[in-house]
């Protein structure tokens, strides 16, 4: 399932969708801004420089045309999400540690 | 079948009492996608249509600072209809189908483009008077239901500060010059006063689509509400400004601690809205030529995409 | 911007130095702002909005190299002058842009292959200018050439996708080339004043900076499958003031304000 329904209705004349994610500063991950056309990847990376980092918000550039994007389905939320609901011994705060017991 | 319906429209819309975000791949009633892509779009639209008054004074402007100032704010509002149409495409209109719709007269923007930027005054009060009714609008669609629309209108409401504050000081550099410079700001406010007031869309009981989009919290105020919110708020900047508004019948309401305001001449704004604005022809008309003549480009770009394709295939 | 070369004194030369100086600065700085003017032309009426948002870009970089220039002219020469008042207070025959970029805009081929010629020299000049004697100078290259480096990746680019694009995109950048390529000679044509600053090792040879700048078009022109013009009568004037009949309706609208409100604050 891709990401939006319309990339299969989208007239051969228009210039392809890409999602644009930008990493702000070194150190963090790239994150999703929102998205544009282009005709080729190389464009789709100047027009992001141009349409998203125009107040210094970013240092990397990735794009990644939409139609490649996968998606998770959300009717199978309850499937895929409430199952990690009940496994609290993942979490630390699951355990006691005894007050004298330091860096741990 | 039809209580299975039911039920999800039944969730959909607890979702949204609880203010949980609606996103592209959830269920959605078909009406609550449509009404959006017309909001999400009619905004777009009046991004890139409000892009024209303006740019009428980019090779005008009187400075070099401001005429930087009013390339960036132009340029913004070209990257703010982006965001927009981006956020109408995630529901499945495609930009090319938007756009043909705008062309076609099929679809709307806001009326206020439609009239003149006759003197450089008309950069401040665009700036000032209709980016502080649009900022007004759009604060609450930063919380609209919609979570692409919502994101969008973050990032949007973030870049306008400059806008309005750039618009402000226009103003006041008039207000503070010479005599005529004066005049020129007290002109410009009488003529985009009551425009200004129009953008806020026709009173409550003639706005039939209000109620619903309250409903599906597209929208978080009514019309009237958020018309009252604006006179509260710049009728002490144009004093400030030593500007007087154009309207005989504003006068403080001590009881409802706001302005009580004349009426907005209905009639006009109807004539507008229709296509009969003084610069409706040409503003559709530079849109439309701006697409056509740019066809051949965009033709182009995609040919050569595919050559290149093409060879690295075949290499 | 201009701040960071505020603190650095004025080059300590002659009078007729800092004279070719001040000219020659300002020839950058009208150069920087005919160019952005036109290109701001384009704001609302471009082929698509990402091209729109990326023309108003390379606007934007002009007009504040232009800022920069204007101001540092203004404090070579030292008369109390503004920004402003060289940009909106001298005649077309004062201005001292070439004429390349004050052709108009044409198709969006026109307005291509115009920036790319422009962006070839101003690419290469920038990278010379930044080792100059004149520290104000080296200071605005250094940060223009920036700029500088990403308007040439634009503009090759589009002249490689319409060379090599579709029938009609290629007629139409052909035709581009025909009609602009007479006026790109001037870049590197030294005036008298350019000649008396090279002398002076404030400017780099232009010799140099034309075979760059002719080796980057070569390369450009065969990817996009276009041919090179040889053999074409080059136009020159501007730089020395004598300008097309264009010059003339861009000013008239760049100046008009401070033409009908002269001495106001804005």
């Amino acid at each position: 399932m891709t990401l939006f329904k319309n990339l299969d209705c989208m007239s051969q004349k228009e210039w392809p969708l890409w999602e644009v994610f930008i990493r702000s500063k070194q150190g963090l991950d790239h994150k999703h801004v929102g998205s544009l056309h282009a005709a080729d990847a190389e464009m789709a990376v100047q027009n992001a420089r141009d349409v998203y980092t125009r107040r210094l918000e970013g240092v990397s550039i990735w794009v990644v045309e939409s139609k490649h994007v996968h998606a998770s389905n959300p009717d199978d939320a309850a499937a895929f999400y409430e199952p990690a609901n009940d496994k609290v011994y993942r979490h630390p705060t699951f355990y006691t540690v005894p007050d004298s017991i330091k860096h741990m | 079948m039809e209580t299975l319906e039911l039920t999800q429209e039944e969730q959909f819309q607890a979702r949204i009492d609880e203010d949980i975000r609606i996103e592209p791949k959830d269920w959605m009633p078909e009406a609550y996608r449509k009404t959006l892509i017309r909001q999400i779009s009619q905004h777009a639209h009046s991004e890139l249509v409000g892009m024209l008054p303006e740019g009428n004074w980019i090779t005008r402007a009187p400075s070099l600072k401001r005429k930087s100032i009013l390339l960036a704010k132009v340029q913004d509002e070209a990257g703010h209809g982006l965001y927009l149409y981006s956020a109408a495409e995630t529901l499945g209109a495609s930009r090319d189908q938007m756009l043909a719709d705008l062309h076609s007269g099929k679809a709307k923007y806001s009326s206020i483009f439609n009239y003149p930027t006759l003197s450089w005054a008309d950069m401040g009060t665009i700036g000032w008077l209709v980016d502080g009714a649009a900022i007004l609008n759009q604060v609450p669609l930063c919380r609209t239901s919609y979570g692409p629309y919502a994101r969008a209108m973050v990032r949007v409401c973030k870049e306008e500060s400059f806008h309005q504050r750039q618009g402000f000081e226009i103003m006041q550099t008039l207000c503070e010059g010479a005599p005529e410079q004066k005049a020129m700001a007290q002109e410009a406010l009488n003529r985009w006063w009551w425009p200004t007031l129009m953008m806020f869309g026709p009173k409550d009981a003639d706005s039939p689509n209000t109620e619903q989009s309250m409903k599906w919290r597209i929208k978080r105020f009514t019309n009237d509400e958020l018309r009252q919110k604006f006179v509260d708020m710049m009728v002490p900047q144009a004093e400030f400004l030593g500007l007087t508004v154009p309207d005989d019948k504003l006068q403080w309401n001590e009881a409802k601690q706001g302005y009580d305001f004349g009426d907005v001449d209905w009639a006009e704004f109807w004539d507008v809205v229709k296509g009969n604005g003084p610069c409706s022809r040409e503003r559709l008309q530079a849109r439309t030529d701006a697409w056509e003549q740019g066809a051949w480009v965009r033709e182009a770009a995609l040919a050569h995409a595919a050559k290149r394709k093409q060879r690295a295939e075949a290499a | 911007m201009y701040a960071s070369t505020q603190s650095i004194a004025l080059p300590d030369v002659a009078p007729e130095v800092r004279q070719h100086l001040f000219e020659y600065v300002l020839q950058l700085a009208d150069t920087s702002l005919i160019l952005a003017h036109r290109l701001s032309e384009w704001c609302g009426h471009g082929p698509i909005l990402e091209q729109d948002l990326a023309m108003a870009n390379i606007s934007l970089d002009l007009l504040g190299e232009a800022r920069s220039y204007y101001q540092y002219a203004a404090e070579l020469e030292g008369r109390g002058r503004t920004e402003d008042d060289l940009a909106y207070l001298r005649s077309a025959v004062e201005y001292r842009n070439p004429l390349l970029v004050e052709q108009p805009n044409g198709d969006f081929a026109q307005t291509i292959v115009r920036q790319f010629l422009y962006d070839c020299f101003h690419y290469h000049l920038l990278l010379q200018l930044q080792a100059s004697p004149d520290r104000h100078l080296a200071g605005i290259a250094e940060k223009s050439v920036k700029e500088a480096a990403y308007h040439i990746k634009w503009s090759a680019e589009w002249i490689i996708r319409l060379g090599d694009g579709t029938d009609e995109s290629r007629r139409r950048v052909e035709a581009a080339i025909a009609s602009l390529w007479r006026y790109s000679g001037e870049l590197t044509t030294p005036t008298p004043t350019e000649q008396a600053l090279q002398a002076a090792g404030f400017l780099p040879d232009y010799a140099a900076i034309q075979q760059q700048a002719d080796t980057q078009v070569a390369r450009v022109f065969e990817e996009a499958t276009l041919t090179v013009p040889q053999g074409v009568f080059m136009q020159k004037g501007g730089k020395t003031g004598r300008h097309s009949e264009h010059l003339g309706y861009l000013l008239t609208e760049l100046q008009y304000m401070q033409r009908a409100y002269p001495g106001m604050k804005w």
